[in-house]
Formats: structure tokens, C-alpha cells, sequence
């Protein structure tokens, strides 16, 4: 029996690392993981846009992988520097000290 | 089996265990670095669907000053114990994990549920890496989506700005 890898397969692995990645936002406490964790669904969507760009050929899945990877790099960037600033304003990065708004 | 098949096995399984390495380590900087692993990976599958210029894309942009932005942050924030787990997980990641673990069981059970992969337009003909190659990817960069290019240079101004604007240290 012959088998190939199709698009499918290229959407299954996707689906999964994206649930894993929603795993870690959901679940985890620190604010880099949770930061991670979206680096990880970011190019797990990537991942379904240049599938289908292959299966369906067609380059414009591609330039808009290229577009999401420049707004993830900017988002990285504007991320970390607020990530720095809130380490500054409370010691930690546990997001369950960050609930000054409930107070 | 042909080669193919071989080698997404071999790099789906790493970049799952390393996504979940992701996850599940208590250390940020092995979170970091399992994930270059997984990205890693992803620039290997990128090459596979012939999207030659995004999988150097990947490795540079990603692996290479993503990643390692990460690690300077980690560095400069002097971490020093690991993410407490006082008393279990909570009734909100338990949630959670429930909402994430459901989500992967409905988009399985939809992708299972589809017909076959289909044969591919092309496997590893020239016109794969035509498609994603610089060329086609540069002249349609530059034709057709000019306009958004010129908005993500904006866009990358605009956090340059904003990120010095924000982890500039205030002098009071």
C-alpha cells in the first residue's frame, strides 16, 4: 500500500500543535510560557497557510505567512518590552500577581 | 513508505514533543530552547511544501532573533525560582486543559473524518520550489501587495518605537 503525505496530515499536525499550544495559554503561570505558548499557534497557523499554499498552488499563502511573521516579530518586540516593564513594576512573572485592576 | 512519509514522521514526532515540551517544562529557558527545536522543525516542513524562502525566513527570523530575544529577556530578568505549583492546578486550568484537550479532539474528528490526502499537485517538481522560491514570492511581494508591505514596514517602525519607548528605564 502506497502512502503519501497530503494535506491532511500537513492540517492534523498543525490542529495539534495549535490545542497544544492553547494548552499552555490556558494553563501555564508564567508570562513568558503563556507568551511561547502563542509563538507556538502563530506558526502552527503558518504551518495550514503554506500547506495549502503547496496543495493548492499558489504562492499567496505564502505572502501572508510572510506578513504574519512580520507582525509576530513586532508583537515579540512590543511583548518582551512589556514583559520587562511588568518584571520591573511586581518581581515576578506570575500572572496571578497581575490582578491590581480587581483590587 | 517513500522517503517522504519518512521524513515528516520523524519531524512531526519532534516537533510535537518538543511543543509539549514547550508547555510542560518549569524552566523557561528549556521552554526556549525546545522550542527552537520545534522551529527548527517547521523550517524542515516549510522545505517539504517547497516554500524554500519562508524556511530561511523561519530559521532567521524565528529560530534565530525571535528565540534569542527571548533568552536576553530571560537573562535580564534574573529568574530565580521556577513557577511555584502550590496545591495542584486550579480550577481554571483544569478547565483549561479540558477546553484545549476538546478542541484537538473535534479538529482531529474533522480531518479524520475527510476523504483521503489526495494526490499532490506535484511532489518535488520543479514548480514546487517555483512557487515558493524568492522569485514568485518577491514579484508578488512587489506588484500585487506593495501596499501591505509598506504598511508592515510601518507596522515594524512603529513597535521599534514602542518597544524602547516602553523598556526605556524612567528616570524620576
Amino acid at each position: 500500500m502506497e502512502t503519501t503525505v497530503g494535506l491532511n496530515h500537513y492540517l492534523i499536525l498543525a490542529a495539534l500543535l495549535f490545542c497544544i499550544g492553547i494548552a499552555g495559554v490556558l494553563t501555564r503561570r508564567n508570562l513568558l510560557i503563556i507568551f511561547m505558548s502563542v509563538e507556538l499557534m502563530l506558526n502552527s497557523a503558518n504551518l495550514t497557510l503554506i500547506a495549502f499554499s503547496h496543495y493548492l498552488v499558489n504562492a499567496v499563502g505564502m505572502v501572508f505567512v510572510f506578513f504574519t511573521m512580520t507582525v509576530a516579530a513586532a508583537e515579540v518586540g512590543v511583548g518582551l518590552a512589556i514583559v520587562v516593564t511588568i518584571f520591573r513594576n511586581i518581581e515576578s512573572l506570575d500572572i496571578r500577581k497581575l490582578n491590581v485592576l480587581k483590587h | 513508505m517513500d522517503s517522504q512519509t519518512i521524513v515528516f514522521a520523524i519531524l512531526a514526532l519532534i516537533s510535537l514533543f518538543g511543543g509539549i515540551m514547550v508547555v510542560t517544562r518549569r524552566n523557561p529557558v528549556h521552554s526556549i530552547l525546545f522550542l527552537v527545536l520545534t522551529f527548527f522543525c517547521f523550517a524542515g516542513f516549510y522545505v517539504m511544501l517547497g516554500a524554500t524562502f519562508l524556511a530561511a525566513i523561519q530559521v532567521l527570523v524565528y529560530a534565530g532573533a525571535i528565540m534569542v530575544l527571548f533568552l536576553f529577556v530571560v537573562m535580564m530578568l534574573n529568574l530565580r525560582e521556577p513557577e511555584a505549583l502550590e496545591g495542584g492546578p486550579s480550577f481554571f486550568q483544569t478547565l483549561g486543559f479540558i477546553v484545549a484537550a476538546g478542541m484537538a479532539v473535534l479538529l482531529l474528528a474533522y480531518f479524520a473524518g475527510r476523504p483521503g490526502p489526495g494526490v499532490p499537485p506535484f511532489s518535488a517538481g520543479e514548480t514546487a520550489y517555483e512557487v515558493g522560491g524568492p522569485e514568485s514570492l518577491g514579484m508578488l511581494l512587489f506588484t500585487e501587495y506593495v501596499f501591505p508591505v509598506e504598511i508592515a514596514g510601518i507596522l515594524l517602525l512603529a513597535a521599534v518605537i514602542g518597544a524602547v519607548a516602553l523598556a526605556k528605564r524612567k528616570r524620576v
